[in-house]
């Protein structure tokens, strides 16, 4: 257990520079882009060049770069994320009122992409080349070459517009004043066709690597000399051949969930789900530098996170793993 | 019904139908109107600021026009164009420097406290006149408000102001605030910006941002059994595929503003239940036009302008980029604008070869390559059909010789490139035509405007007479020596080109047939809704 609470101070640490790596770079690459919040807000709505001069000086952009990043890191230092200038609201609690959804989203599709592909997976490896792996090794290819929003339109199409068995979008019934239980079952429903666009496409790394792993684990010496033993094929695969080529799995499950992030910035949009993607979206084209960094900055908070988590999951599975660490 | 909505061929048989219809009295059938009831519609974005005396834009008041009312609202038929709202009657004196609004009387703003010429005044000088995007150019002569009673205002202005002009701005500038919420703290950040209170027919209810706006049926409304609706509820919708799809899923039951793509409308049109419409629309007219940048050398040249102009097949543009929803321009003033139109300017029809000659005797031969200079051009990110006429306008270019690249911005970085920085040659700009000349169109032409300035003359183009008449127009009281003045603008605009009008068109509507009483005024989308129904 030392091991374990010493990479997580170890990854804790690491974590400062990190963040603030991605904050100032985030602010420079938003800096870089053309326009600022206000040619952005008066591209929509017009204006004279008074009220243009008046706006730059309440939203604080008549200063100069340098010292609006110096202001913002300042800030941040106090952990204050700022104004959102969009919605003139703290850009923590329009993050905040997002980030569940965004969660829900990405854990469902997580959890769906993972068990379903390592599942078939374990299918397709427990007999490597023969009919079945061939169907599903090109059938989750074909899928991952679907783009995700070409995949949610035609879901939608099929399941919510000509079948409607499901709602064409949103995240819950609106101003429905359900509660409860029945709210819950409401917000899944119209989480299926999104998890499903979000899930699907991503299944098919989870089949791959768990199929090229249990592959090359069934020439091991320890399976070869299980066999030999005389345990069944079909026992050897699921204890000896599957639990081995787990391991390179949830490393993936760490590095998909930054991925995933990205990914669902097309489906929120898509479905109309009021999350952390379609509102960074809206961010960038309205210059909102403010609110941009708090959606960065909490996505990679979530990333190291679960980065975290995979690293002590790893380390339980895998004595190797930390013991480095811990004993230097 | 079948007068409102035109099939999509009565549409492509002539952009005329279109205009024509426009002239159509509004209420030709009767049936009785259903009480209550929910109206889901959808919208695209949702605005930060919500306040319509503040922030004239459409954006803003398809949502809070239900709630803040004008002084009167646009109509098919009518005195002037007009059906009162708040102000039951409005009389300008001979000199130009007073109006006299009569007010409503009985009226309550939603929390109850009664509506008075107090807070017409106060949103006159207080919003309208300094702060409102623009009121600013509008009411910039207005002085004082004077209320010798309780529903009197006698607006006076320190120069003489056609009385037509601010009966034109009424239903787009004058949505009246209540004073005892505004007067104190900074108007800008009164939260009431967010959560409109006026007198309109609904109340507004809540808004949860990324999902929906949520406005109430105001009982005490003084509309006589208005409205019609219990609830109107506003689901933010993104994508445009969305909108299609949940109209189609019964989710929705109105999606306005072309929120569905002019090319899902032949498909979505022969769904049983579906209604497109091409009215409701015809005081809020978008203008195709190429804005030029007279810095350039070349473009300076009258004959370049005249040869890009000769460039363009309007023809094409209409039928291939607008698929029949929209009109070939021939000036800055719109075809349906009933009031200023005149079609007595020159024209400038498809002509390859004499676009080639005009150049030609320019001096500006074609090079080894074939073209004759290169220039930067810009199109507009908000609408499809602007990046699709860049498309269009860079080929057309290609044929006289001129190589036009294509820049592409999002829209904070188009405003900076050509509003602030001119960092352009051609750009594609979509103005509005906002029922006088004076209020946004003028301004694309006119000399002497900041830097930064959107949808202004940003090209550099100076012309004196030009700017002499703009002037005059201005402070013409006579209506018809007014219009007159303004059919001289329109000649001379076609006639120098300082920008090149190419086309202009409306929104689409498509909507659930069950919901009645729609496109029933030019500003439809965005007037009060209160006699809207849905037949279940």
């Amino acid at each position: 257990m030392i091991r374990i609470r010493t990479l997580i101070l170890r990854r804790l640490v690491g974590a400062i520079p990190v963040l603030a790596i991605v904050s100032v770079g985030g602010f420079f690459l938003l800096e870089a882009a053309p326009g600022d919040a206000v040619d952005a807000y008066v591209a929509g709505i017009g204006g004279d060049a008074q009220m243009i001069d008046e706006l730059r000086q309440a939203w604080g952009l008549d200063r100069s770069a340098a010292a609006r990043l110096g202001f913002y890191l300042w800030s941040l230092a106090h952990l204050d994320l700022g104004q959102s200038v969009t919605f003139s609201r703290p850009v923590l609690d329009v993050v905040l009122e997002r980030l569940p959804n965004t969660l829900l989203l990405m854990g469902s599709a997580t959890a769906l992409s993972f068990s379903v592909g390592s599942l078939l997976g374990l299918f397709a490896g427990s007999r490597p080349g023969n009919f079945r792996d061939r169907f599903l090794s090109i059938g989750s290819l074909a899928l991952y070459a679907v783009p995700g929003f070409w995949l949610g339109l035609v879901l939608t199409v099929i399941f919510a517009v000509q079948l409607r068995w499901l709602p064409v979008s949103g995240i819950e019934t609106i101003a429905s004043g359900k509660q409860g239980v029945e709210r819950g079952l409401d917000v899944a429903r119209h989480l299926v066709l999104p998890v499903a666009s979000l899930g699907f496409i991503y299944l098919a790394l989870y089949l791959r690597v768990m199929r090229a792993g249990m592959a090359e684990a069934w020439r091991m010496d320890f399976v070869l000399a299980a066999r030999a033993r005389g345990v069944p094929r079909r026992r050897s695969a699921v204890r000896h051949v599957a639990r081995n080529a787990l391991l390179p799995l949830v490393t993936m499950l760490g590095l998909q969930s930054a991925a995933m992030l990205g990914g669902s910035v097309v489906i929120e949009s898509l479905f109309s789900v009021p999350g952390l993607g379609r509102l960074a979206q809206e961010a960038v084209s309205a210059r909102d530098t403010p609110l941009l960094l708090g959606i960065i900055l909490t996505s990679a908070v979530m990333v190291i996170l679960i980065n975290l988590v995979v690293d002590c999951l790893y380390a339980l599975l895998d004595p190797r793993v930390g013991a480095s660490e811990a004993s230097a | 019904m079948s007068i409102l909505t035109l099939s999509r061929r009565s549409v492509l048989s002539g952009s005329a139908a279109l205009m024509a219809s426009t002239a159509l009295p509004a209420r030709l059938w009767a049936q009785t109107p259903a009480k209550g009831g929910r109206l889901i519609v959808a919208a695209d974005s949702e605005p930060r600021n919500l306040n319509p005396a503040m922030v004239a834009s459409n954006g803003v008041f398809f949502v809070s026009s239900k709630v803040v009312e004008p002084l009167a609202e646009a109509f098919f038929d009518g005195k002037d164009g007009l059906e009162p709202r708040l102000a039951t009657s409005w009389e300008g004196s001979d000199d130009g420097l007073t109006i006299t609004f009569k007010l409503r009387e009985g009226v309550m703003w939603h929390d109850g406290k009664p509506f008075t010429s107090a807070d017409v005044a106060f949103s006159a000088l207080q919003v309208w006149k300094p702060l409102q995007n623009l009121g600013r150019v509008v009411f910039k002569d207005l002085e004082a408000v004077d209320t010798p009673d309780d529903h009197t205002a006698v607006f006076r202005f320190s120069k003489p102001t056609p009385f037509q002009l601010i009966r034109n701005a009424l239903p787009p500038l004058t949505s009246v605030l209540p004073k005892h919420i505004y007067e104190t703290g900074e108007i800008d950040k009164n939260p009431a910006n967010n959560a409109p209170v006026g007198t309109g027919p609904f109340k507004f209810a809540e808004h949860k941002a990324g999902e929906y706006y949520r406005l109430e049926k105001n009982s005490s409304y003084w509309g006589k059994d208005l409205p019609h609706l219990d609830e109107i509820v506003y689901r933010v919708l993104p994508d445009r595929a969305a909108a299609a799809g949940a109209l189609e899923a019964e989710e929705i039951h109105l999606a306005a503003f072309s929120a569905v793509p002019l090319t899902d409308l032949a498909r979505i049109a022969k769904v049983p239940g579906i209604e497109v419409v091409t009215r409701g629309y015809e005081a809020l007219t978008y203008q195709l036009v190429v804005e030029i940048n007279h810095r350039r050398k070349e473009l300076a040249d009258l004959k370049v302008r005249q040869a890009i102009a000769h460039a363009i097949d309007r023809k094409f543009v209409v039928d291939t980029i607008f698929l029949g929803y929209a009109a070939a321009s021939t000036g800055p003033v719109p075809v349906n604008d009933k009031q200023f139109y005149t079609a007595d300017v020159p024209q400038y029809a498809f002509d390859v070869a004499k676009a080639n000659a005009l150049l030609d005797e320019a001096g500006y031969k074609r090079g080894a390559d074939g073209n004759r200079f290169s220039l930067k051009l810009l199109p507009a990110p908000y609408f499809n059909e602007t990046r699709q006429f860049g498309d269009y306008l860079r080929q057309a270019l290609a044929a006289v010789g001129i190589d036009a690249q294509l820049v592409n911005n999002d829209a904070a970085a188009h405003q900076k490139a050509v509003y602030t920085d001119h960092d352009f040659d051609l750009a594609i700009a979509p103005p509005v035509f906002r029922g006088d000349p004076a209020i946004s169109t003028t301004i694309l032409v006119q000399s002497g405007i900041p830097d930064g300035v959107p949808f202004s003359n940003q090209g550099g183009y100076k012309n004196e007479a030009l700017d002499a008449l703009i002037a005059k127009a201005a402070e013409t009281l006579d209506p018809a020596a007014r219009t007159e003045l303004y059919w001289e603008f329109q000649k001379k605009v076609a006639e120098d080109l300082p920008l090149i009008n190419v086309a202009e068109w409306g929104f689409i509507s498509v909507a659930r047939s069950s919901v009645k009483n729609i496109a029933n005024n030019p500003r439809w989308v965005v007037s009060n809704w209160a006699d809207i129904w849905v037949d279940s």
